[in-house]
């Protein structure tokens, strides 16, 4: 029955995994750049939060309203101020910046909050849950974060696909020259998926700040988990990260009801496992978005 | 960077008659050749001339020197950023361990048995980590070091967690030890620059330069893309592999959340942004400036990190080409692995 409770969990730990990795996917989608420094901007957005908590005494999501908004303008800001210009110089610069960002974030996050663990204080919510049978029962903050993950990558989709935003976004990454004489501002269209990105990871880092604990030096296995969602369910597809982070988080889970010791360890193997057998993910897509 | 075509010299110099002469060194690389060889000599005599105090920081930077050489083969020849390269230095490092002190292999022979083992799973790793490209090339690699990382952390011969004590150098006095563990460091770092040198004057550094300055071209004309990546990334492999049994020796303790941590890749892209990517003097010169800086801020404790971090992202994108590039213009080689047309 562990292992039936660790499936139902890890199915909703999903959720959050595709959650990350939704703004991942969106600015490698929108202009091929890898941003190294999104988990540390996940871990940002969680500190965000526990500061809005402490200075206003709000419940951690309604500091959401804050924490988003804030974050959609750093990523516009960082867009417009250094990642266009990294772009401009050769492929290789985006990944070194976004590099250099994740150890000025991790270590300004150090300096002012230590390296202690800090928790979001999430009250009742922490604690309800919802009786699904006999012996499996589900919390209901997992049951959210898993409804908020698949919110977004369904209005991530519908905004990709269905709105003038997103076609001149898919125009710009299919072409941007063309783009451009079609009277699209590309850095400005740039700015504006970043600003996006950042927005999801905001929200996707408060709900880890409500799951676990965190310190500063989360950043780096929260990219890797966000990457390996996206490489699971294959590069482009939206719903493929979805079904990415379901595996994930299956993985993990079951795992580390195996041993403590080989949740996450069995999470990169299946990754790697995927990487061997099928590369281009469970749900490959001919043109990414 | 423009990289002319290999053309043999009579091809055009001495059939038509036109005086063009084409050659790979000039004045300035010639002079620079001698005075860096000097300087190696003088370094092999460091341990008559300086403190065992000073050896040991000396090993640090000839550390350096040789992990910013290996990253930027990786990058500035190989297009391939890779944030996983600390796990060759934690194999390099726990390769040193098991093989001297448990197999009972002489120490100098295990670290370059070490490193190796780092090219054989590195050429093993390669098949997996080739299938994800750019950014996400970056990631996997990242991946990888982390399996490394958690899979030793299960293994209690080699003391799991907390890491497991270097014995193998104790059999000499320390003085002795000192000596021997800083010219080894001397010889990896000198073997690892020539080794990029050589490497980037053949066949296969060639090829490199073309796939840099147009992949879909040089593909067309040839060049084995994925084995020229290949054999790049099993010598970076094998000498973040000397690296790391360098550091080992150096410290005589091997822990997995340092050795296997990620600031050794965020050192070694310091290193070679500072310096300038995509040049061999470059890594050098960066090594230095990154040894000083951390002499200089150490003391600032997390701030000492957000300033390297704002520098690296400050130089990636107004001075790309980094300090070699800023005072040389690109004008002086010590290095030279291209050509020169001269009339």
């Amino acid at each position: 029955m562990t292992y039936v409770n660790a499936v139902v969990q890890g199915v909703l730990l999903g959720g959050l995994y595709a959650l990350l990795a939704s703004g991942l996917s969106l600015m490698f989608g929108v202009m091929r750049l890898v941003n190294l420094a999104h988990g540390a901007l996940a871990v940002l957005a969680a500190y965000g939060a526990y500061e809005v908590v402490r200075v206003a005494g709000w419940h951690p999501l309604l500091a959401l309203a804050v924490v988003v908004p804030a974050m959609a303008a750093l990523g516009y800001a960082l867009q417009r101020l250094v990642l266009n210009r990294a772009l401009e110089i050769g492929p290789l610069s985006p990944l070194l910046a976004t590099f250099g960002l994740a150890i000025v974030v991790e270590s300004l996050l150090l300096e002012r909050f230590s390296a202690d663990t800090r928790a979001l204080d999430i009250g009742a919510l922490g604690t309800a849950s919802v009786r699904l049978s006999e012996r499996v029962s589900v919390g209901l903050l997992p049951l959210l974060t898993f409804a908020v993950g698949v919110t977004a990558v369904a209005g991530l989709q519908w905004y990709l696909f269905r709105t003038r935003g997103g076609r001149t976004m898919r125009a710009t990454s299919e072409d941007h020259e063309a783009a451009q004489l079609m009277g699209v501002d590309d850095r400005h269209v740039y700015a504006v998926a970043t600003a996006t990105a950042l927005a999801l990871v905001a929200v996707a880092g408060v709900f880890l700040g409500m799951r676990t604990t965190f310190a500063p030096t989360a950043g780096a296995a929260t990219l890797l988990f966000a990457f390996e969602a996206v490489v699971i369910g294959g590069l482009g597809s939206l719903w493929g990260t979805l079904a990415g982070g379901m595996v994930l988080g299956v993985a993990q889970l079951v795992g580390a009801a195996v041993s403590p010791g080989y949740g996450i360890l069995t999470g990169h193997v299946v990754f790697l496992l995927v990487l061997a057998f099928r590369p281009r993910g469970l749900m490959p897509r001919a043109v990414t978005a | 960077m423009n990289v002319p075509a290999p053309v043999r010299a009579d091809m055009y110099g001495a059939r038509s008659g036109t005086p063009v002469r084409v050659r790979r060194g000039t004045a300035a690389s010639y002079v620079g050749g001698v005075a860096l060889a000097a300087v190696v000599v003088a370094l092999g005599f460091g341990p008559y001339l300086v403190s065992r105090g000073a050896q040991v920081q000396l090993v640090l930077l000839f550390t350096y020197v040789l992990m910013g050489t290996m990253w930027n083969l990786l990058a500035g020849y190989g297009g391939m950023v890779s944030v996983g390269q600390q796990a060759f230095i934690g194999i390099g490092g726990y390769g040193l361990v098991y093989l001297a002190d448990i197999v009972g292999v002489s120490p100098f022979v295990a670290v370059p048995l070490a490193a190796l083992v780092c090219g054989g799973l590195a050429w093993l790793a390669s098949f997996l980590v080739f299938r994800l490209v750019g950014g996400y090339f970056a990631i996997g690699t990242w991946v990888v070091a982390e399996v490394v990382r958690l899979l030793t952390i299960q293994v209690d011969t080699v003391g799991a967690g907390s890491g497991i004590s270097l014995r193998a150098w104790s059999v000499y006095t320390p003085v002795y030890r000192i000596a021997y563990v800083y010219w080894l460091s001397l010889v990896a770092m000198v073997v690892a620059v020539l080794a990029v040198y050589l490497l980037m004057r053949s066949r296969v550094g060639l090829g490199l330069t073309a796939v840099r300055d147009e992949p879909t071209a040089a593909s067309s004309l040839g060049v084995q893309v994925t084995r020229a990546k290949r054999i790049v990334f099993v010598v970076a492999a094998i000498g973040c592999g000397l690296a790391g049994g360098v550091i080992a020796s150096n410290t005589l303790r091997v822990q997995p959340d340092s050795i296997f941590s990620v600031s050794y890749s965020a050192i070694m892209i310091f290193i070679v942004v500072i310096g300038g990517i995509g040049t061999i003097e470059g890594p050098i010169l960066g090594a230095v400036v990154f040894y000083v800086l951390e002499q200089q801020l150490a003391d600032l404790g997390a701030w000492y990190l957000i300033i390297l971090g704002a520098v690296a992202i400050l130089f990636t994108v107004t001075l790309p080409r980094g300090l070699w590039g800023l005072v040389t213009r690109g004008r002086l080689r010590l290095f030279p692995v291209g050509y020169e047309l001269r009339r």
